[in-house]
């Protein structure tokens, strides 16, 4: 046999030794690591991601990014009922009609935007996440109780419960975020337990506690982590609809009653007088609110596709 | 059960087989990945009458090649090359109205799981009346008593009653039982089963096994019976073709094959199965690694690296060319360059001589 | 404890799941009698075989074993020890003694665990493996025992083909070193070509480690290869009971017959001689058992007295046979000849039809036995 041959007898040897080994190569990949492998090579995921990104850099960097003082009113001598000037050098989208600079506007305006929509996510997933861990780890008359109140919760109207909540509070931010997160809590307190309820009575829970692994273990080590997926994916839509109503509550003048804070939805409220004389007050901050919310949108749905178990593989 | 003595059978020989498949290929094309090819140049005839199995293991591309075959499978991300040829018609790259106008009537197919294949919220007399007005000329009343015949022929007792009840008020046996009197219902020349009793018991898989054998010696319908069971297999089907990573890796009749295995692969599935026959205590030899550990077949046979008997030549850059499916005695065909020896004669009359 | 006592003996053992329904207010309407007087012994370090089709209770009956379901009634007894009566952290650590290996590999290991988090967990749960390194040290002799290189330590299941992974359930298994180690369909979920690796496995830690088996499964073949005593479950009772040759040489109860000609045989020539009895209908729901032999409504030798009505005793027909049918002498002598699948059906009239058309809900209970889940 020849040297080459040698060889090439080797490379048999070594295809019959790895036969039923471990595939060869990086491994060693957790689910949550291939999901982001998947995301990062979904197009759809990259738009939104790119979206959210740029508005959280924005909204960071507002003070520096606003060419001028949002409340700063100039052009004041061109304003008069029935006339705004429009776009021009120094004032790309123009000013309103108190004579503020539009583009510095909506920038800071971000600012309240987003933060309100991110804090009320948080705090709703929160105490929702709590609710349903409480009924899906307690289960019993625990979960039937907690259960029927988060279901009278769901039958109110988001929005609806939102104003009452709002108008009860009284008019400030802080009564803001609450109302939106308490219309947050029910929806995430029903998908975590629901969650919880499939993953307990799964395979790998019952061969736990087969090891005798205590209760808590199995239901904060391992039942838990594997129903937060649906959770994180409804986190992210809920985002898009946190900015929404929060735009809608302003609109409705339930908003932050500092006018010292520009926000989107104000600002759509506040244009809607001028509609017919320069539309696009009003289209600029809707645009913003559309555009961010699809950025959230779709990056929760390429989510959900990334960490279904059907597409793993 | 001499299926040569049927008239049917005969008349349908005299114009070659009822499925001529050649050289199929089936290739899966997703965005930003590399094609996979799951069916490979896989040829097989039936004739009307006989039973054809398609053996392998999860991933061969068994049941790809029927849904090809059904052309069921999705236009987009899917490549199909080849010929399917039924009674002499051309279904690859046919028009989707003329297949649909072949599938139902003239070629019909039973799937594993008998729940998802029936539309839930309909009762199964609709079910089957639906095959019935859609492809031929009868009316409601005649469809209706045509159904009752169907599921009585297929066994459901009390069929009249049957056929006003969902699909969830079935068992698995009768489901199955259901879908088989669909296929049925428009007197097909081709039954196509993709592991038809997986799902279900064996004492109920006995009962739908011979419910196949008893209508293909009825009827004349040519089967193809898709499975992972050798068990199944050796009662049923009169030639068999064993698969292998998306390629036919051998194929002979029925007796021939379990008496002497030719291919590495074949010899060690029927190896690594116990038997409830044979003698308890015998060691049971299994194939190491798993479907996984396969190589394109560019590179060689995809065998090799699972397989006790490869050498050098097994691997394309040795031997400088693919291993090809030859011809190796009578009626058989094999793709291997170390096959297993046949036994002796005399003393290897069954499968159990094979077990190395 | 004498030598002679069995690793595990199970007695009178019931499990019944109550069948709940309301709009409000869920009432119990019925029970599935899932497993419903069971008797069982096995020694140590043999292999007992359960078998039965799907809806037969052979996994509730391992389940409950582990008390992973609540028996109803009945006992079992583990070295000694009533497991039924236990709770607690003595329950706790009665399990250390008695493992599961799953059918379904990938089900049964948390996807979000690597191999390593997975194997040393038992360990920790009980406060084995001697700290950090002892752990170490342990997962790398349970990867070197089913036969898996230690690379793989940093995988995930899901990295991993049926066959190691169902390895890796079975390394997990045998990390806490128990005495008895229940196997639930071990191999069903596998390729045929992987099989023979597990089934290979099991035999070689029984053989090193002095397991005690209690094997599940609806394969016959698979359980006649592994077990030395093979019990036969039909609708929650067990019908036959018998050393395995024995039991496939010369099955005594009907059902066993039946099941085995019902087999197939990877092997033509046999395929063609065989006598096959084929069985009428299917298999009725457990929520509302015949009467009598529960075994009567598809029964090819059933006879006009007794079997309709007075249910047959699990009797020791010659030693180690167990059998639970009237007519087992006559039949095994054949004095009386089966009759074919259409007379069964003809002279059982409506009751031979699947249960499900008296009760829609029951099919779906029958399907659902073996795994004992809420019903809402």
């Amino acid at each position: 046999m020849t040297a080459i041959g040698d060889v090439k007898r080797r490379r048999i040897d070594e295809l019959a030794a790895r036969a039923g080994q471990v595939p060869e190569g990086e491994g060693g990949v957790s689910l949550t690591r291939s999901a982001f492998r998947r995301l990062r090579r979904d197009p759809v995921a990259i738009a939104g991601a790119v979206i959210v990104v740029v508005f959280l850099l924005v909204a960071a960097f507002a003070p520096w990014l606003a060419p001028r003082d949002p409340l700063a009113q100039t052009l004041l001598s061109e304003i008069r009922p029935g006339y705004i000037p429009g776009s021009r050098e120094g004032f790309p989208l123009g000013v309103d009609n108190l004579g503020r600079d539009v583009l510095s506007r909506l920038i800071v305006g971000s600012r309240q935007s987003l933060l309100i929509g991110v804090v009320s996510t948080l705090l709703g997933a929160v105490v929702g996440m709590a609710i349903g861990v409480l009924a899906g780890a307690l289960g019993g008359w625990v979960d039937s109780v907690v259960m029927r109140f988060v279901d009278i919760l769901l039958s109110i109207p988001g929005l609806l419960m939102a104003i009452s909540i709002s108008v009860l509070l009284g008019q400030n931010q802080y009564s803001l975020v609450i109302a939106i997160a308490v219309t947050q809590v029910p929806v995430f307190a029903r998908l975590l337990r629901g969650s919880m309820l499939s993953q307990r009575n799964s395979d790998y829970a019952l061969a736990a506690r087969a090891l005798g692994v205590r209760r808590g273990r199995i239901v904060f080590g391992h039942v838990l982590p594997n129903s937060l997926s649906p959770v994180i994916v409804q986190a992210t839509l809920s985002l898009a609809t946190a900015i929404i109503e929060a735009a809608a509550l302003s609109f409705l003048g339930l908003g932050d009653p500092d006018l010292g804070r520009p926000e989107w939805g104000a600002m759509l409220a506040n244009a809607q007088q001028f509609l017919g004389v320069r539309p696009e007050l009003a289209i600029y901050p809707a645009l913003c609110i559309i555009v961010v919310a699809l950025g959230f949108t779709l990056l929760g749905e390429s989510l959900r596709e990334a960490l279904d178990p059907k597409f793993r593989r | 059960m001499s299926i040569e003595a049927l008239p049917a059978g005969e008349a349908a020989r005299a114009d070659g087989p009822v499925l001529q498949v050649d050289d199929l290929s089936v290739t899966f094309t997703r965005r930003g990945e590399a094609p996979t090819r799951a069916v490979d140049g896989v040829s097989f005839a039936v004739d009307a009458g006989e039973t054809v199995g398609l053996v392998g293991e999860s991933g061969c591309g068994k049941s790809v090649t029927s849904l090809a075959v059904m052309g069921l499978l999705p236009r987009r991300g899917v490549r199909v090359g080849g010929s399917v040829r039924f009674g002499g018609v051309e279904l690859v790259g046919a028009p989707d109205r003329t297949l649909r106008d072949l599938r139902g009537a003239d070629m019909a197919m039973v799937f594993q799981d008998p729940l998802s294949s029936l539309n839930p919220v309909v009762p199964i007399g609709t079910q089957v009346t639906e095959v019935l007005l859609e492809h031929r000329d009868v009316s409601r009343g005649e469809a209706a008593d045509e159904a009752t015949r169907l599921l009585d022929r297929v066994g459901i007792p009390d069929p009249g009653r049957r056929l006003k009840e969902y699909p969830h008020q079935l068992s698995g046996g009768m489901r199955q039982r259901a879908l088989i009197a669909m296929a049925l219902a428009c007197s097909p020349r081709l039954l196509i089963a993709d592991e038809p009793t997986t799902a279900l018991d064996v004492t109920i898989q006995a009962q739908i096994l011979e419910l196949l054998r008893e209508l293909v010696v009825d009827t004349g319908t040519a089967l193809v019976m898709i499975t992972h069971d050798l068990g199944v297999v050796a009662g049923l089907c009169d030639r068999v073709h064993v698969m292998y990573a998306g390629r036919i890796i051998e194929s002979a009749d029925r007796h021939d094959l379990f008496a002497r295995p030719r291919h590495p692969y074949t010899g060690g599935l029927l190896a690594s199965v116990p038997r409830l026959d044979g003698a308890r205590g015998a060691p049971l030899t299994p194939i190491r690694g798993s479907a996984r550990d396969t190589i394109p077949w560019a590179e060689g046979c995809a065998f090799a690296p699972r397989c006790d008997h490869a050498q050098d030549d097994c691997l394309t850059e040795v031997s400088g060319s693919t291993v090809p499916l030859e011809h190796d005695g009578p009626a058989r065909e094999l793709r291997c360059r170390h096959p297993l020896r046949r036994p002796p004669s005399a003393t290897g009359a069954t499968a159990s001589g094979a077990a190395r | 404890m004498s030598a002679a006592e069995p690793l595990l003996r199970v007695e009178g053992l019931q499990v019944h799941f109550p069948i709940k329904r309301g709009l409000f207010v869920d009432r119990t309407v019925g029970h599935v009698r899932a497993v419903d007087g069971v008797d069982l012994a096995i020694d140590r370090g043999t292999t007992y075989g359960l078998v039965g089709e799907s809806g037969c209770g052979k996994s509730t009956l391992g389940r409950a074993v582990l008390r992973l379901v609540e028996p109803t009634a009945g006992k079992v007894v583990f070295d000694g020890t009533d497991v039924a009566s236990l709770s607690g952290e003595p329950l706790r650590a009665v399990r250390r003694r008695m493992q599961m290996v799953f059918q379904d590999p990938l089900g049964s290991l948390d996807p979000r665990q690597n191999v390593e988090s997975l194997l040393s967990e038992p360990l920790r749960a009980h406060g084995l493996g001697g700290g950090r390194e002892g752990i170490a040290a342990k997962i790398r002799g349970l990867l070197d025992a089913v036969g898996l290189p230690s690379a793989a330590l940093r995988r995930y299941p899901h990295e991993f083909s049926g066959g190691q992974r169902q390895r890796i359930g079975i390394a997990r298994a045998i990390s806490l070193e128990p005495d008895l180690l229940i196997a639930d369909e071990p191999v069903s979920a596998l390729d045929v070509s992987v099989q023979a690796q597990v089934v290979n496995l099991l035999e070689e830690l029984q053989q090193r480690l002095d397991l005690t088996y209690l094997v599940i499964a609806h394969d016959l073949a698979v359980v006649r290869h592994i077990s030395d005593v093979v019990g036969v479950m039909y609708l929650g009772s067990l019908v036959e009971q018998a050393p395995s040759d024995a039991l496939y040489d010369e099955p005594l109860h009907p059902y066993t017959r039946s099941l085995m000609s019902a087999v197939p045989v990877p092997d033509p020539e046999v395929e063609e001689r065989r006598e096959r009895i084929l069985l009428a209908g299917d298999l009725p729901s457990p929520a509302n058992p015949p009467s009598g032999c529960r075994f009567h409504t598809r029964c090819p030798w059933r006879q006009e007295t007794r079997c309709d009505t007075e249910a047959p005793p699990l009797r020791e027909l010659a030693p180690g046979r167990w059998v639970s049918c009237h007519w087992a002498e006559d039949i095994r002598d054949g004095v009386l000849r089966p009759k074919s699948p259409e007379e069964v059906a003809a002279t059982q009239g409506v009751s031979v039809r699947a249960s499900g058309a008296v009760n829609p809900e029951t099919d779906a209970l029958v399907q659902g036995v073996d795994t004992p889940v809420e019903r809402r």
